[in-house]
């Protein structure tokens, strides 16, 4: 009855292989991952027959299970990961069985964000494969007394070139006994020979999904809980002054109020503190939240009103500041007096809004907690939940459900100590579940930012020389309040790394304060930098009166790699590559008929092609004006050249997303605050992308490649909203500079 | 009071302003029909009142006495309706999170309007928000099971 037995048949627990199986200690790759492991951990793959890496485990009877430590928000991961495993291995996909990985150091790092998945773990699933063939083929080698050379792993069996077969159960336990294979010994599939990769393998989830039987965090459940609903401070960082709860006690179903503590800096992932109460019912617990009597001490945030800190932003990247990359001498050639133009941008606040707002559920008992959570980062609940406890955080067993989205909130996880404080506090296991208002009125907010910008042009308007500042709310200062400048992670996000060939360049960064959460959101910092670039380059080419492509690709250049002054392997594997950005807005400009549609009024494209989490992406935007100013998107094309691509169908679903996404944010997005607190509360005040103004199609176009694998989930949303701008100035002369575009009167 | 979910007689005798959405979720195990909202702005708790799709956190309990409600759980067992199929086969869900109330606005949409115009469509799922963006294979997979439907409407 209760949905625990749900989540076990569904192999979210650990428990589903053979009473008689037997662990073999030694691990295929990674190293690093065979470091932190310990036999007999919780669940998962460890405890099948024969277990030759941390993330696979093959039973006697045949059936492979892989172990996905990635979560689940959308983008397929927890599908296509495996499959690049069960590529490698020759595995029959029909007879995978995937295991949700709890938190746990030994899978390396499970934090699924910054659109890393695969970038990181492909080539060790792929190790992880190729050794447990290889392992495979050599025990029938040895079983039938022939060369190893003679034996081909080939669709769950081994087989002879006499014809011979064993299948993969038939051979685990001899394999088990097998030396492990060095990582240099290691043989690849040819990529010709893959199964998986490379096609359109649907993801494990999607029947269930379809039938409402998917298990997301909102959805678990576990004997004898009760639910929580908490009344938090709406200044960030307030404290509780006082709190009446008579009648919040007298609401049917309510059980009892506690008192979380307060939030002390650095605030990080810790949760907000506030009053909680206990009820039996998610309604009767969010009924009786409403009927709490709370005062509340504002402290130094109480005064933060977002107009006011827009035109403080504005002032400070008016004024010089530190620069982030300095090329040539910008000031030098604006002081030989030529032309020049300048721009300001603004970018307010967003919300994640995940459809699915946060929800965890946590049984602490005798210094243990047992967590079922929507998180993209259980390992981070492992710590953060140990923190607020006072507890070593293998004391933390945290269970991973299907996300409803995350966009990158449910990497900080918060609410997940709530749920687990408050189970200690009550004795029982508690449920979370926040409400929509909660999630629009408590979130890690993407950042507010200024953007000012100046060119010195030449003849034919190429820049000379290019000047860029940037003030905003560092992501650092949630972790350290003293960073009050953007980190550098944050710059190097479309910033100090512009590709444009240009002699004088200068990107500059200003302080800025953060007076509520910030945090990341899908794509981060490159949706501020991508917008005041992207936007500026079109101004420019506008000023020159030339072709947007044709100027774009003038600014870019000659193919090169261009130097970001970083080094290391990252820098050595992901050069950024202008040739390969040349490519998408080529490939762009040729599917999206750029050359047949110049812009008429009130219809018109736009372009714009930004470089982010390794990937390259150009999209083109046509935009429809009516009279009314109201904006339609009939047709987005998006290039991408995003290296080796494991499961093309889910590839172009995320960049069907990106594109919404970024229209999202472009059309209507919008967090505000005053008085310290945040205006916005649900889906009327913050409004997203609906069916009727979401782009209507959106062709993606992917570049064939065998480079490695880059980012997928996020970067098809920078460039997504420069490019609806530019395609409304062509479309009616109107420049937006400041977001969001509903705010602008767009009719004549 | 009493109300049919997905043809099971039941009885309910708790807070009558209890909207439909929690007694399926919580007093009855219905997980399938999700929270988005709560306010009616987003779409992911629609099921079935008698035949309509409605928006189960706007529906106290009290309203729906006597009432035949069908949850995402009740329109097949086995994700084996046609619209589901569609959705499968479009692989429209990315977090699926509010695949459930889509697929229950489309159905409905498609069991009154079997061929439903551009416009058709939009005025339909405009209740209906998707985060992760699905609107274009939505639209694809409700415009397949009309094509689908006349298929076979063209083989009688
Ligand atoms: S939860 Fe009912 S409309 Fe959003
Ligand atoms: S599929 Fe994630 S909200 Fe629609």
């Amino acid at each position: 009855m209760n949905q625990i037995e749900v989540l076990t048949r569904r192999t979210f627990l650990g428990n589903v292989f053979s009473a008689s199986a037997f662990v073999l200690a030694a691990r295929l790759l990674p190293e690093e991952s065979l470091a932190a492991s310990s036999p007999g951990s919780t669940g998962n793959a460890g405890t099948a027959a024969w277990s030759p890496s941390v993330y696979l485990g093959i039973e006697t009877d045949g059936t492979v299970i892989i172990v996905t430590h990635r979560s689940e928000m959308g983008t397929g991961i927890r599908s296509v990961l495996p499959s690049v495993l069960a590529d490698e291995l020759e595995a029959d996909w029909n007879r995978v069985k995937i295991e949700q990985a709890v938190g746990d150091a030994k899978y390396g790092n499970q934090n699924t964000d910054g659109s890393c998945s695969i970038r990181d773990f492909y080539d060790t699933m792929r190790q992880a494969g190729a050794g447990a063939r290889m392992m495979l083929e050599r025990a029938a080698a040895d079983k039938w007394g022939v060369p190893v050379a003679e034996c081909k792993a080939q669709n769950h069996q081994v087989v002879h070139s006499s014809g011979r077969k064993l299948g993969y159960g038939e051979l685990a336990q001899d394999a088990a006994k097998l030396t492990v294979p060095k990582k240099e010994d290691l043989k690849f599939k040819s990529p010709a020979e893959y199964r998986y990769i490379g096609k359109e393998l649907p993801t494990i989830d999607v029947t269930d999904v379809c039938a409402g039987k998917g298990i997301f965090g909102i959805d678990a459940v576990m004997p004898g809980m009760v639910h929580a609903s908490i009344e938090r401070s709406p200044v960030y960082g307030g404290t509780l002054k006082n709190f009446d709860d008579k009648d919040a006690r007298a609401v049917k179903g309510v059980l009892q109020t506690v008192v979380l503590p307060p939030l002390t800096p650095p605030y990080g992932f810790k949760p907000l503190g506030g009053v909680a109460v206990i009820a039996n019912s998610t309604w009767a617990a969010w009924k009786g939240r409403e009927k709490l009597k709370v005062q509340w001490e504002g402290g130094e945030n109480a005064g933060y009103d977002s107009a006011k800190y827009k035109q403080q932003l504005l002032e400070t990247v008016r004024k010089p500041q530190k620069a982030a990359r300095n090329i040539g001498d910008v000031d030098a050639e604006f002081a030989r007096g030529g032309k020049t133009h300048e721009a300001e941008y603004y970018v307010p606040h967003l919300s994640h809004a995940p459809m699915e707002p946060p929800a965890a559920v946590a049984d602490f008992k005798d210094g243990k907690v047992v967590i079922y959570a929507a998180t993209q980062n259980p390992q981070a609940v492992q710590d953060t939940v140990a923190a607020a406890l006072g507890i070593d955080k293998k004391n933390v067993e945290c269970h991973v459900t299907l996300l409803g989205g995350g966009f990158g909130r449910k990497s900080k996880p918060d609410y997940v100590a709530e749920a687990a404080l408050l189970s200690k506090q009550v004795g029982k296991p508690v449920k979370v579940t926040w409400s929509r208002e909660e999630d629009i009125r408590f979130d890690y907010y993407h950042s507010v930012a200024a953007m000012y910008l100046k060119a010195a042009l030449d003849d034919k308007g190429k820049p000379t020389a290019w000047l860029q500042r940037c003030a905003f709310p560092s992501i650092g200062a949630m972790f350290n309040p003293a960073n009050t400048t953007g980190q550098p992670f944050e710059l190097g996000m479309g910033w100090s790394n512009l590709p444009f060939d240009i002699p004088n360049h200068r990107a500059e960064n200003g302080p800025a304060k953060a007076h509520v959460r910030i945090g990341w959101l899908r794509s981060v910092s490159n949706i501020y930098h991508a917008f005041a670039v992207h936007s500026f380059a079109d101004e420019l080419a506008a000023l020159a009166n030339r072709d947007r492509v044709e100027y774009l690709l003038d600014l870019l250049g000659p193919s090169r790699k261009v130097d970001l002054g970083e080094r290391g392997p990252m820098a050595d594997k992901f050069p950024l590559d202008t040739g390969r950005l040349r490519r998408v807005i080529e490939l762009a400009a040729e599917k999206s008929g750029w050359a047949r549609k110049p812009p008429v009024k009130g219809r018109a494209l736009g372009i714009a092609a930004h470089w982010s989490f390794y990937s390259y992406v150009a999209a083109v935007v046509e935009v429809e004006v009516d009279d009314a100013g109201k904006v339609r998107i009939p047709r987005v094309d998006i290039a991408a050249d995003v290296g080796t691509i494991i499961n093309p169908d889910r590839v172009k679903s995320q960049f069907e997303g990106a594109s919404v996404f970024g229209a999202s944010i472009a059309l209507m997005g919008e967090i505000t605050a005053a008085n310290g607190a945040i205006v916005q509360s649900n889906f009327d005040d913050y409004p997203v992308a609906r069916m009727q103004e979401a782009p209507i199609l959106t062709n993606v176009h992917l570049v064939p490649s065998t480079e490695p694998p880059a980012g997928v989930g996020e970067p098809g949303v920078p460039p997504m909203i420069p490019a609806i701008c530019n395609a409304i100035f062509a479309a009616t002369g109107k420049r937006i500079r400041d977001l969001p575009i509903r705010h602008h009167k767009l009719n004549a | 009071m009493n109300l049919k979910v997905n043809g099971a007689r039941r009885q309910f005798d708790g807070d009558p302003e209890m909207p439909l959405l929690w007694y399926l979720r919580d007093e009855i195990h219905l997980t399938g029909t999700k929270y988005g909202c709560g306010q009616g702005f987003c779409g992911a708790c629609t099921v079935h009142v008698n035949g309509s799709a409605l928006r189960s956190c706007q529906q106290s309990m009290e309203s729906v006495a006597d009432k035949e409600i069908i949850t995402i759980e009740g329109l097949s067992e086995t994700a084996s309706h046609p619209v589901q199929q569609a959705w499968k086969h479009a692989n429209v869900p990315q977090c699926g999170y509010c695949q459930g109330g889509q697929i229950m606005r489309a159905a409905a949409l498609l069991q009154k309007n079997p061929h439903p115009s551009d416009a058709d469509i939009d005025s339909a799922m405009k209740f209906n928000i998707c985060r992760c963006g699905t609107y274009q294979r939505i639209r694809e997979a409700i415009k397949a099971v009309a094509a689908g439907a006349q298929a076979v409407e063209a083989k009688k």
